[in-house]
């Protein structure tokens, strides 16, 4: 038969064009502007070659500072997400009572609006009369009470937190599908070998856990260099210098500020910096995807 | 032995609960302090509502916060793309899966680079500009839209891969038309996973923020989380007001999870967990 009559490739064509001209037509021309002048001040664009991008990588801006935060957070909540999500996962599929309970609350956070909990925690975080120091203060450990989102010294540590917070649930979800597809058989035979549950874990659990681990870091990966809204709630860049400023607040206060050029080119180094990062996800997506 | 089995148990239930209160105290802080006055909801604390409950915070946000005029705005964005994104996903979808020439086979590796791709805004604004889509229903519809196909087009992708070609094949020699076998034979047999795209959608474009904070200028083009958000710069110091504005619009998404966990769930564990 004729593949392509009864498949006719036009189906396609409002997908791709909706996707081509909103998505990757901004990406593609945003490298172009990325080389020129543009501004809320200028009429005219003038071609300036690489002068923004040696604005953005050069030491004397916070540009580089911007950079090594989001991937600072990038790193740091993934491996953290990860290790509490597989802690849980693994809790979550022993013999518990109100199994799905517990699984349904703690994926909840993973629904909800990142920058609405980010407004919460905004509460929660406060220096005097936020949730958390009131409850250190009231188990009278007053001493581990700390101004968590206005010092430089915390902050970007508790938006970490809070991000993990948010985050760890849905790791677990795909971690618990993960284990639950890991068939019976393997621990059966482990059993009767005499198998501890530490030597369970560690040697069917793990490695055969390894293809979705690899997946939720992925997954968190793109997240995470993409992170914005509970920035932007939290703490909005600040305090002081950038200390928790990220790629994608930054490039909006660019864009507030009018300085359209060093926005675009920030976006388009992460744009190239996260196509290339694609491939190898995609890689990993569509491996075993059924042929028919 | 026993005994230490039984410890081991009851130590196992109190590490879930622990964590479970963990996850479930910003919550409730939210629910106990939107019934609270403005003096009570100060302190931010898990003490229950003194009685009456304000009820009346709730109507007073709906009014100063104008949460009608937001919350029909977030109906028509998730509503039109939810819908805009299902029929458009799953007609390419179908088309990359069944006819796999080089040519789609390219087309759908480069639809799927969307989920990792980060959109450049600035420059979104240069391409919505010169479509006259900038400050626009349509157009905020229309990025949501474009914004949730790559995941889109490959949850069902690898959905439609199940469905047997046999069934194709009689259908045509029946004389069934492209367009009719894809309404009447397709569409029907990926429920599933439209149900799980649909919830995804709605859930993402509900919570979406960005965008309207770059394209939408008119206040009154808001959808509920970008008028929250201003609710709370705005009346910072009534929290028992902002926690009711919080509640209700987080009422809907809390109503599609608990409706459609199953198809979140199911969405969100695609393409990780090979079974």
């Amino acid at each position: 038969m004729n593949r392509k009559k009864i498949y006719p490739t036009w189906f396609a064509a409002g997908a791709l064009l909706l996707y081509s001209v909103l998505f990757v037509l901004p990406g593609v021309i945003g490298i172009g502007y990325s080389f020129t002048d543009w501004s809320s001040y200028s009429d005219r664009l003038k071609f300036v070659g690489l002068e923004n991008f040696r604005t953005v990588f050069s030491a004397d801006g916070n540009y580089l500072k911007i950079m090594k935060n989001t991937l600072v957070f990038t790193l740091g909540t993934t491996v953290i997400k990860n290790i509490l999500g597989l802690a849980l996962a693994v809790l979550l599929t022993k013999s518990i009572r109100l199994l799905n309970f517990h699984r349904g609350v703690m994926f909840m956070p993973s629904v909800l609006s990142t920058l609405i909990l980010g407004m919460i925690f905004t509460s929660i975080l406060n220096p005097s009369t936020g949730l958390l120091n009131t409850f250190f203060r009231g188990i009278g450990l007053g001493g581990l009470a700390k101004p968590w989102l206005t010092s430089p010294v915390y902050a970007f540590k508790s938006v970490m937190a809070v991000d993990i917070w948010r985050g760890t649930g849905y790791i677990m979800t795909i971690l618990i599908a993960g284990i639950l597809s890991i068939s019976s058989d393997y621990y059966e035979a482990c059993s009767i070998d005499g198998a501890s549950g530490w030597q369970k874990f560690r040697f069917i659990t793990l490695p055969l856990l390894l293809p979705t681990l690899a997946t939720t870091t992925v997954l968190n990966v793109i997240y995470g260099l993409k992170v914005f809204d509970m920035i932007y709630a939290l703490t909005n860049g600040g305090p002081g210098k950038a200390t928790t400023e990220v790629l994608y607040t930054a490039v909006f206060k660019k864009f507030g500020t009018g300085q359209y050029a060093i926005g675009t080119a920030l976006s388009s180094v992460m744009f190239l910096f996260m196509v290339f990062i694609g491939f190898f996800m995609i890689r990993l997506m569509t491996k075993d995807e059924v042929q028919e | 032995m026993k005994a230490k089995k039984k410890a081991a148990a009851a130590a196992v239930n109190a590490a879930a609960w622990l964590i479970t209160a963990i996850c479930l105290v910003p919550m409730l802080l939210i629910l106990l302090n939107s019934f609270k006055d403005s003096l009570g909801a100060s302190e931010m604390n898990l003490k229950f509502p003194a009685l009456p409950m304000q009820w009346n915070n709730f109507l007073v946000v709906i009014e100063k916060g104008k949460l009608l005029t937001s919350f029909m705005n977030s109906c028509i964005y998730s509503v039109v793309s939810v819908f805009l994104c299902t029929v458009l996903a799953s007609m390419a979808s179908y088309v990359f899966s069944r006819n796999r020439s080089r040519l789609n086979r390219f087309l759908y590796l480069y639809m799927v680079l969307g989920i990792t791709m980060p959109v450049n805004y600035v420059a979104l604004t240069k391409v919505m500009m010169f479509l006259t889509l900038n400050n626009t229903r349509l157009g905020i519809v229309l990025l949501y839209t474009a914004m949730q196909l790559p995941f889109s087009v490959f949850l069902i992708h690898g959905f439609v891969a199940k469905l047997p070609a046999e069934l194709d094949e009689a259908a045509v020699i029946d004389g069934c038309s492209p367009v009719r076998l894809f309404v009447s034979v397709i569409l029907p047999l990926l429920k599933p996973a439209v149900a799980t795209v649909i919830v995804l959608t709605f859930l993402n474009t509900w919570n979406e923020f960005v965008s309207p904070l770059y394209f939408l200028s008119s206040s009154s083009k808001w959808p509920m989380t970008l008028s929250v958000y201003n609710f709370f710069g705005m009346y910072f110091k009534d929290w028992n007001l902002v926690c009711a504005d919080i509640l209700l619009t987080s009422l809907p998404v809390i109503l599609v999870y608990l409706l459609g966990q199953k198809y979140i769930v199911s969405g969100m564990t695609a393409g990780a967990v090979k079974g």
